[in-house]
């Protein structure tokens, strides 16, 4: 008896003193989506160091990524994401709704819609143009190939499909539409998982004469690539695409890491964060570094999803949910 | 009285079978059960629609379709390896022997993206196929590539020790009986073969169905082309229905079920055949 007891209280012991070994070094899990892993590395760092002038303490911080929608899934079946830094407003709703993480009014507890950056969509194209690409009408065109990545399972490809949408009805007219993105998915020969996927298809495996993708992740194929090989192209219309953040509240009380990660995702909406978003070609909110970046960002007439769409709620429920829209563009 | 209890060489016979009831219920029926009862908070009509879905009765016609062909010539491509790898000797031959098992451990992933990375217009293999007209990557022939690749070891490992055992006496009597060659292969040797083989084809079949790992990687995931089932119950799971996934799950359990039942049993009836003759 008396020796179980004796065990009992050195296990204990042996728990606690491991427990507070670890618990001098903070770890923090940010769970993002796929283009996002480079201005990650950098902003993680920058934050670390940040932290650790400002409260003597260390603090490590984990980045999870992959499609948008795999990733909100992951931590609503139990991946401890302290923070979480998604493609689109509806994933992170979806986390509220289905795990019940956090609050449904999530996206007004930071400034400017929790979205601390934003981004829009735009088209990557082989040199010199081969096929002649400006605009959504081309990629319509027959003979052209296009790539994106499946708008069920990517948070990108969403934008991209309501970028096409938009410009559709704004010269085709609303019944129209329709046809006109039936017209560009029509041309798409591969479906990827996700934004990541697709670049690669695009770039590694020569497939298609056009992508549609991020405008970071076009710069960075560019940077990555080289510009002798690939060439961007602006359209004459694209939506502001809104990569939305937040505090995952029932596990940061959890594991005791609200402050911290409450500042992780304020030091995005500050100078030093804004700057590490435009150099990694995510355009900033913050005006001051957004002229300082001016001439990085290419000037185009931009819709945001709210005005065009009514909101996420409603384009996922009209366009990408089970037998809506996009589904009955293949079953014809 | 107890009959087999004597026989058995293993004390422990009762221990043994609950031992057995109870691992098989934790490491299969029970996350199976899970599928069904998810499937539960649909009601039969609703559960109907979802299953029946063009675009998900093609993927069933895709995944079973392809899973088949692979096999079939896995069966065939395998049993010659194994025929190779047993009855000849030639230098390297260890190697090749353990190039076999290399699907196995290969992680699927991996597979996929070299397999890509080969046959995409852009690649070794791709670039020559292309100008005869014949794509491979991102079309449903990619994922038979990649079925093919995955499913070989099985037919090669489940025939290689029966070959093994098959004594060549066997066939020596068969030629002094006036047996020609395909005759001796024909009566003799490959009735001995087949029920190992009917397994490898059953494993590679069924492994086949399941895969996804490799084969998203070089479908190109085209609705109603080349959208394989276990890629649409990860993009149902991905769009939070969680319910529709369990539903196609199900549909592919009872249909992989009774697959290998039917195969199980011509396997049965084929041993017995050979047997009695």
């Amino acid at each position: 008896m008396k020796i179980t007891s004796w065990l009992a209280t050195s296990i204990l012991a042996t728990s606690l003193i491991i427990s507070g070994s670890v618990l001098a070094e903070k770890t923090l899990l940010n769970v993002s989506y796929d283009p996002t892993r480079e201005l990650y590395q950098e902003f993680n760092a920058a934050f670390a160091k940040y932290w650790q002038a400002k409260n003597h303490e260390k603090v490590v911080i984990r980045q999870s990524h992959g499609g948008s929608g795999k990733q909100a899934r992951s931590v609503i079946d139990g991946l401890e994401a302290d923070v979480v830094t998604l493609a689109l407003a509806n994933d992170i709703n979806a986390i509220a709704e289905i795990a019940k993480l956090l609050p449904e009014n999530w996206q007004q507890r930071l400034s400017l819609n929790s979205t601390p950056y934003t981004s829009t969509i735009i088209f990557l194209v082989r040199k010199g143009n081969p096929k002649g690409i400006k605009d959504w009408d081309d990629l319509a065109r027959s003979g052209v190939a296009v790539i994106t990545p499946n708008p069920k399972t990517s948070g990108g490809a969403q934008w991209n499909y309501l970028a096409a949408w938009e410009y559709g009805k704004q010269r085709y007219g609303e019944d129209k539409a329709k046809d006109f993105v039936g017209n560009i998915y029509k041309n798409v020969p591969v479906l990827d998982s996700g934004a990541r996927g697709s670049t690669t298809t695009f770039v590694e495996r020569g497939v298609g004469d056009v992508l549609i993708t991020w405008e970071n992740e076009a710069f960075l194929a560019l940077k990555e690539y080289g510009s002798e090989k690939f060439e961007t192209v602006i359209p004459s219309l694209s939506i502001v695409a809104e990569p939305p953040v937040a505090v995952v509240d029932k596990v940061v009380d959890k594991r005791g890491t609200r402050q911290i990660a409450e500042a992780y995702l304020q030091f995005l909406y500050s100078e030093e964060g804004q700057e590490i978003a435009a150099k990694h070609f995510y355009r900033p909110t913050s005006a001051k570094i957004a002229e300082r970046y001016a001439q990085k960002f290419p000037k185009i007439e931009l819709f945001n999803i709210d005005d065009a769409f009514g909101g996420w709620k409603n384009a996922h429920k009209i366009h990408f949910a089970d037998g809506a829209h996009f589904d009955q563009i293949y079953l014809k | 009285m107890n009959n087999f209890k004597q026989h058995s060489i293993l004390p422990g016979f009762n221990l043994a079978l609950g031992f057995t009831l109870l691992y098989l219920s934790l490491i299969v029926l029970i996350p199976l059960s899970a599928a069904f009862i998810r499937t539960a908070e649909l009601t039969l009509p609703e559960f109907w629609t979802i299953v029946t879905t063009p675009r998900v009765v093609a993927s069933y016609r895709l995944t079973f379709g392809v899973s088949f062909a692979a096999a079939l010539v896995n069966a065939f491509f395998g049993l010659l390896v194994a025929w190779v790898l047993v009855r000849y000797h030639f230098p390297g031959k260890k190697i090749v022997d353990a190039l076999v098992d290399l699907p196995f451990a290969l992680p699927t992933a991996v597979a996929g993206i070299a397999l890509t990375a080969l046959y995409s217009g852009n690649g070794w293999i791709g670039q020559y196929l292309e100008p005869l007209g014949i794509k491979v990557a991102f079309t449903p022939l990619g994922i038979f590539v990649a079925l093919t690749f995955i499913g070989l070891p099985f037919v090669v490992r489940t025939v290689q020790p029966v070959l093994e055992d098959l004594e060549a006496e066997l066939e020596e009597a068969a030629a002094t009986l006036g047996a020609n060659r395909w005759q001796t292969f024909a009566h003799v040797i490959f009735p001995i073969l087949f029920p190992a083989l009917m397994t490898g084809f059953a494993l590679a079949f069924a492994r086949a169905i399941g895969e996804y790992g490799s084969v998203i990687f070089i479908a190109g995931n085209m609705p109603m082309v080349s959208e394989i089932t276990p890629l649409l119950i990860v993009t149902k799971l991905e769009q939070y229905d969680y319910a529709g996934a369990t539903a196609l799950s199900v549909v592919m359990l009872v249909i992989s079920f009774i697959l290998l039942l039917i195969i199980n049993l011509l396997q049965w009836w084929s041993r017995r055949r050979s047997a009695r003759a």
